[in-house]
This record gives structure tokens, sequence and C-alpha cells, in this order.
């Protein structure tokens, strides 16, 4: 599956390129325009979300705090209005009564009433001489005559001359607390004057207040004790699980862990002249769920971004480098066509040079050796003259092969001037075929010509296209078995020119050898005299008349020439050579 | 009848001597020379039916002697030979296309004659 997906460059090998390898490592190159791409396209988008993450949630944590400090502000005013409300009103009775009307207990009595009706929660009252022993009390307890002298909260209002309590449970369990005042009297003398209130209304005030994330909001004593109910941290005068918060003459809020591990954040107040601290406590995961939850959001876009980014970054990478593989590869096969057109000509010049040097001493050898037998000929007589002329002969015969070889290397490393003419390639073919009729035949091979009586004639040189041919037709029948087929076929296609194919069912060429075959001196066939120069030449001369060949062989099967022929002159000036390629 | 006489010329002494007296065993009577020079001192002094040129030879080449004997002997016939290169070549470089003979060294000398034959007969049929 994968595999339809790979790159052409994928599986390429990596061919040595000498100190610059590393840069025809496709593979590489893709990887590495991937990963800095991907670097370039995603980092920044990355540092971009933790950068907006953090200031988000930063400013997040300073409104929550806000809103927290404000809220526990506003309470603690309210609670502050709430408890002066009351000893207001206790100022009030006592500054329009005397002593002796409140110290009876049918007045008092009324006054109680009067105030449950008007402000309510007020549980009972009472009137405490200066001695301590309360003179008049009216409420549900049995409280008339009690001396307070010596208690905490006595001494309190005496020196203070007011005092809040704690709250306590009172009457029917339900909690309660006491405000006292101390009232001076114009004669000097003083008395206390003391109320209980249930905490009902109090806490209706709390339970008004609209919490967020799970808040709590209550009060506690200085010594961590819960005043008001709770909904999270404790039933009320249970102490609280956290630390009393230190003192601070305005509201503050903090974080902190609870034992469980979670976060909390804490706002509190100290409410001024009373024994209440206000606490908000809510847990921060609570309140800060919004912001998780736009985060999340950020969190599946950069996902969703990043896998978009990757796949056109990877969709790209491949195109461009599979693009510069392709370059590469027609640059490796140029480079290749040149190298051999080098090697030709380099070998051509190197043949020419032996060709020249060795002719000429081998002409020698020849007539030396031509005047012995032509001695030995016409005057007889020698002893042994059947032997020597023999002998001569065989120097003769070697001269003659020397010739042939040296005549070869010079046709090899000819480059003469295209002689162009209109030549009919059909006629050219046909001729071809004439001068090899008589092997065919002794050798049972079918040969059969598919040549169009309408192939243009065009612009070649005649000589060079009749020794293309001859060289590919021979080749062909060197590879062949007796009885077998060969097939020559042209025609026209209008972008290329004259396509003339040349077909052999003969033993066909190795794979390793096909890229080889049009090298000076490669033959797979030297046992057999070949010199290897056959299809050398045949390569040179396609390449003088601006056309190319290709082959195609399977080993067993056969073999296949193509010879492309351009039409028109012009367009061979820049032409390439020939291609070798591979079934 | 009369034995051919031809003039040798080709650079290299130890073949045209030996091809000399080849031609020699074989009834021709064959001057050779080694260089252009010589060869145009020897037509002074010498008729000669046919000439046997090497295209390639140094100072003076093959065809460019062919021009000047043939100017001072319009009558005289040519062969080349040369170690450079097929007849085809040779026809496709050359003015002289058709109207020469040529060999490829090593020179068969049975060939040789044949065309120095056929050389003569050719000058003899022309007006």
């Amino acid at each position: 599956m994968l595999e339809r997906f790979k790159p052409q460059f994928w599986n390429d090998r990596i061919v040595d390129s000498g100190p610059f390898k590393r840069l025809f490592n496709f593979r590489r190159v893709w990887k590495l325009a991937v990963l800095l791409t991907s670097c370039v396209a995603i980092v920044p988008l990355f540092v971009l979300a933790v950068f907006d993450f953090n200031v988000t949630k930063h400013s997040a944590e300073t409104q929550i705090n806000l809103r927290i400090s404000k809220l526990v502000s506003n309470t603690d005013r309210t609670l502050t209005f709430f408890l002066e409300e009351r000893r207001y009103a206790l100022d009030f009775i006592v500054n329009s009564h005397s002593y002796r009307q409140l110290s009876q207990p049918q007045r008092l009595a009324g006054i109680l009433d009067s105030l449950k009706q008007t402000m309510g929660g007020f549980v009972d009252l009472g009137v405490i001489h200066a001695s301590g022993e309360q003179v008049c009390y009216v409420g549900p307890y049995d409280l008339q005559g009690k001396n307070y002298t010596g208690e905490a909260w006595f001494e309190e209002v005496l020196e203070r001359g007011l005092y809040i309590s704690d709250v306590f449970l009172g009457f029917r369990a339900v909690p309660h607390l006491v405000i006292a005042i101390k009232h001076q009297q114009p004669d000097g003398s003083f008395y206390v004057f003391r109320a209980t209130l249930d905490t009902e209304r109090f806490n209706q005030v709390l339970a008004q207040i609209e919490l967020v994330g799970q808040g709590d909001l209550f009060l506690i004593n200085h010594q961590g004790v819960i005043q008001t109910p709770s909904a999270y941290h404790g039933e009320v005068l249970k102490k609280l699980a956290l630390d009393v918060p230190g003192y601070s003459d305005q509201a503050q809020v903090f974080n902190m862990e609870n034992d469980r591990g979670q976060s909390l954040l804490i706002g509190y107040s100290y409410i001024k002249g009373t024994p209440f601290i206000l606490m908000n406590i809510a847990r921060k995961n609570e309140l800060m769920r919004p912001v998780y939850k736009t985060h999340l959001l950020l969190v599946a876009f950069i996902a969703v971004s990043t896998t978009l980014i990757l796949l056109v970054v990877i969709g790209v990478a491949t195109r461009l480098v599979n693009e510069i593989f392709i370059a590469d590869q027609q640059r490796v096969t140029t480079l290749k066509e040149v190298e051999q057109s080098s090697k030709l000509a380099s070998i051509g010049r190197l043949a020419a040079g032996v060709a020249h040097e060795i002719n000429n001493p081998l002409a020698i050898i020849g007539e030396k050796a031509g005047l012995m037998k032509d001695i030995m000929s016409l005057e007889q007589g020698h002893p042994r003259q059947d032997k020597l002329i023999a002998l001569v002969d065989s120097i003769l015969a070697s001269v003659e092969r020397c010739g042939a070889i040296t005549k070869r290397l010079l046709g090899f490393a000819k480059h003469l001037e295209v002689k162009i003419e209109p030549v009919d390639l059909a006629v050219v073919i046909r001729d071809v075929l004439a001068f090899l009729n008589r092997e065919a035949s002794y050798r049972s091979i079918t040969v059969t010509a598919d040549l169009p009586a309408d192939l243009p004639h065009f612009e070649s040189d005649r000589g060079k296209l009749q020794q293309i041919f001859l060289n590919l037709v021979n080749n062909a029948f060197a590879a062949m078995s007796d009885g077998g087929s060969l097939e020559i076929r042209a025609r026209l296609e209008p972008d290329k020119g004259i396509v003339a194919t040349v077909k052999d069912d003969g033993c066909g060429i190795p794979e390793t050898d096909v890229g080889r075959i049009f090298e000076p001196f490669f033959s797979t066939k030297k046992e057999k005299g070949g010199t290897g120069l056959g299809l050398s030449i045949t390569y040179g001369l396609v390449q003088e008349i601006g056309g190319t060949i290709q082959v195609q062989s399977e080993l067993g099967r056969g073999t296949l020439f193509t010879v492309t022929l351009p039409t028109h002159r012009e367009s061979r000036e820049h032409e390439t050579d020939a291609r070798i390629t591979g079934r | 009848m009369k034995p051919m006489h031809v003039l040798l010329v080709d650079d290299e002494k130890e073949f045209v001597s030996t091809l000399a007296e080849r031609l020699a065993l074989r009834g021709v009577e064959a001057d050779w020379v080694t260089s252009a020079a010589e060869a145009l001192r020897k037509i002074e002094a010498t008729q000669y039916d046919l000439a046997v040129l090497d295209v390639k030879m140094p100072h003076v080449s093959g065809i460019e002697l062919k021009r000047m004997l043939h100017t001072r002997c319009p009558d005289m016939q040519f062969i080349f030979m040369t170690g450079h290169g097929s007849e085809q070549d040779f026809h496709a470089g050359s003015s002289e296309a058709g109207a020469a003979y040529y060999l490829v060294k090593p020179v068969h000398i049975e060939e040789l004659m044949r065309k120095m034959s056929a050389a003569l007969d050719q000058g003899q049929q022309r007006p």
C-alpha cells in the first residue's frame, strides 16, 4: 500500500558523486526540506499558542482574583452594615429609655417584640448592672439575676464599650451571637445592654451572594471556627481544616492547595470590630474552566493546523524533490551520453594514430613478403620452395588480417564531412538487404521488411545510412540461430521523424551488458572474432547524421534496435546522440 | 607489346622500392621516387604511361602531385594508394572522385596490376 505513495526518488540508490555525494541523497534532501519547512511553519505557531495561553491564563487569574476581592469586600460591607444596624438600634433604645424603664420586664419585653417585628432576628434582651448582675432579662432562657462579673465578654464590653460575640449554639440549638453595649449614664454610672441574635438573617445575607466556581462564602472567627454554614468546608462551630489567614485591614486573595491536592483560591476579609473573618473559598479549576475550555479549542485548532501544514509541506517537498530528482536523472543521462561521445572521440583518435603508425610498416611487410613469394614462384629450383611459399602465404594472410583491423580502426576514427543528399530510406534498407540475401537464405533466416512506399525522402548521408543498417543487420544475424526471424520496419512519426526498427529473435543481450554495447571494443562475441567496434561505429554514424539509436533487449528473447532519423536538417543541430535503455 | 612504364611515388622507400621490384617481375617498367619534387624531375626526363601515387605524403599530397603531373603530362593515367581510409572515403573527400583508381594499403599486387591495365585502357579510349 505504502509503495503506491513512494515517490520515484525514495528507492534511488546513491551513486558515487564524489565530495558532493550528500547533495544527491534525495531522501536526505526531502527529510531536510520537510523538517526545516515544518519547523519554520509550526514552531512559531506553537510559540504563539504557548504565549497566548500564558497571557490569557494570567489575565484570567487576575480577573478572577479581582472579582473575588470585590465580592469579599462588598460582602464585608454588607455584613458590617448588618451588624452596625443592630448595634445602632440598641444604641437608640438605651438613649431613648432610662435604666429604670429598661429594667422593667414588661417594657423590655415590649421593646423585644418591637425589634422582632421591625428588624427580626432578636432572640432576647438583657440589662446588666455595673456590678455584673443581670437585672432584667426577657427571652427564652432563665438568666434573670445571673452575674457576669469576671467573664471575658463582660470585661471586654466594659473596656471597649461594645462586644460582639462569636457564634454559639443557643436556644433550640440554633446558632446565635450576642451584641452588648455599655451605656454611660449622666450621673456617671453605667450599665450594659445586651441582645442575642439568631444568625439566620446573617446567613440569608451570605446566601444571597451569587457565587461561581463552587465557591463557598462563610464566616470564621479568629480561631478558625466556622461561624455560618459552609457548603464544602465543615459545619457551623467546627474548626476549619485550613489555617486562619493572616490579618489584613483590606480584602485579600491568595492561592493554596488543600490536603487533597486541589488548588484553592481564597479571598478573605477581617470584619472590623467583630471577631469574624469573611472567607470565600473557590476551586481554581472550576473558576478557570471557561479559560481551559477556550484553550482546548485552541489546542484542537493547532492540532488541525499542524496536520494540514505537515500534509502540505510533505506534499510540496515530495513534488519539488521529485522534480529535482527527475531533472538530475536527465542530467546524469546527458552526462553519460557526453561521456560516451567523449570516450568514443578519444578512442577514435587513439585508434587513428595506431592505425596510421601500423599501416605503413604493415604495407612494407606485405610488399617484402610478396616479393619473396614472387621471386620463389618465378625462380624455380629452391629445394623447399613449397614450404617457403606456404610460410610467405601465412605472412601475407596475417598482413591481410592486420590490414582489415587497421581499416576498421580508421573507419571508426574517421570524421569526414557528412555528404548530404535526398535519400529514400526504403531504398537504402533494400540495398542493404540485397547484400545479405545470400547469407539469409543459406541460414534459413526469414527477413521481413515493412517499408511503406509513402515514406518521405529526406536529406541525409546515404553511405552512412547504409553502413548503419548493414551493421545492425549483421549484428542481428550474428546473434540469431539458423532459421530465425528478422523484422525491419520503418514508419513516419510526425513529431520525431522516421523511426526504423531492426528486431531479431536472437540470443539477446544480458541486462548488465545492455548499457555497454555502444562502447568501443565491447563485444559479446570476441570468441567468434568480433572486434567490439561494429555497434560503436554505428552509434557514431547515427550521431553524425543527427539521429538517435536505442536498444531494448531481453536475454534469450531477442533484441530491438530503434533508429530515429530527423526528416528536417534544421532540427538536427541540437539533437543529442544515442540513448541506451534496458528491458 | 610495349611494356607499361610506371612511376611509383611514395614517401616509404622500403615499400615503394619493393613494389617496383615486384612490378618489374611482372614485366612492368617501374621507377620509384619518394617525394613530389623527385617525381616532377623524373617526368622531365622520362615519359610514363601511368603514375601510382601515395595520397598522403609530406609537403605535397598525392592529389596535388596528380594535378601537377597531369598539367605536364595530360595523357598520363593515375592510381592512388593510401593507408588512411577506404575508397569510399577517398571519393567522398576528393574532387578526383570517379576520375581515378584507388588502392588501400597493404596493396594486393594482382589488384594493382588489374587497375593499372584498366586505367591504361581507359586512357586509350579517351579521345
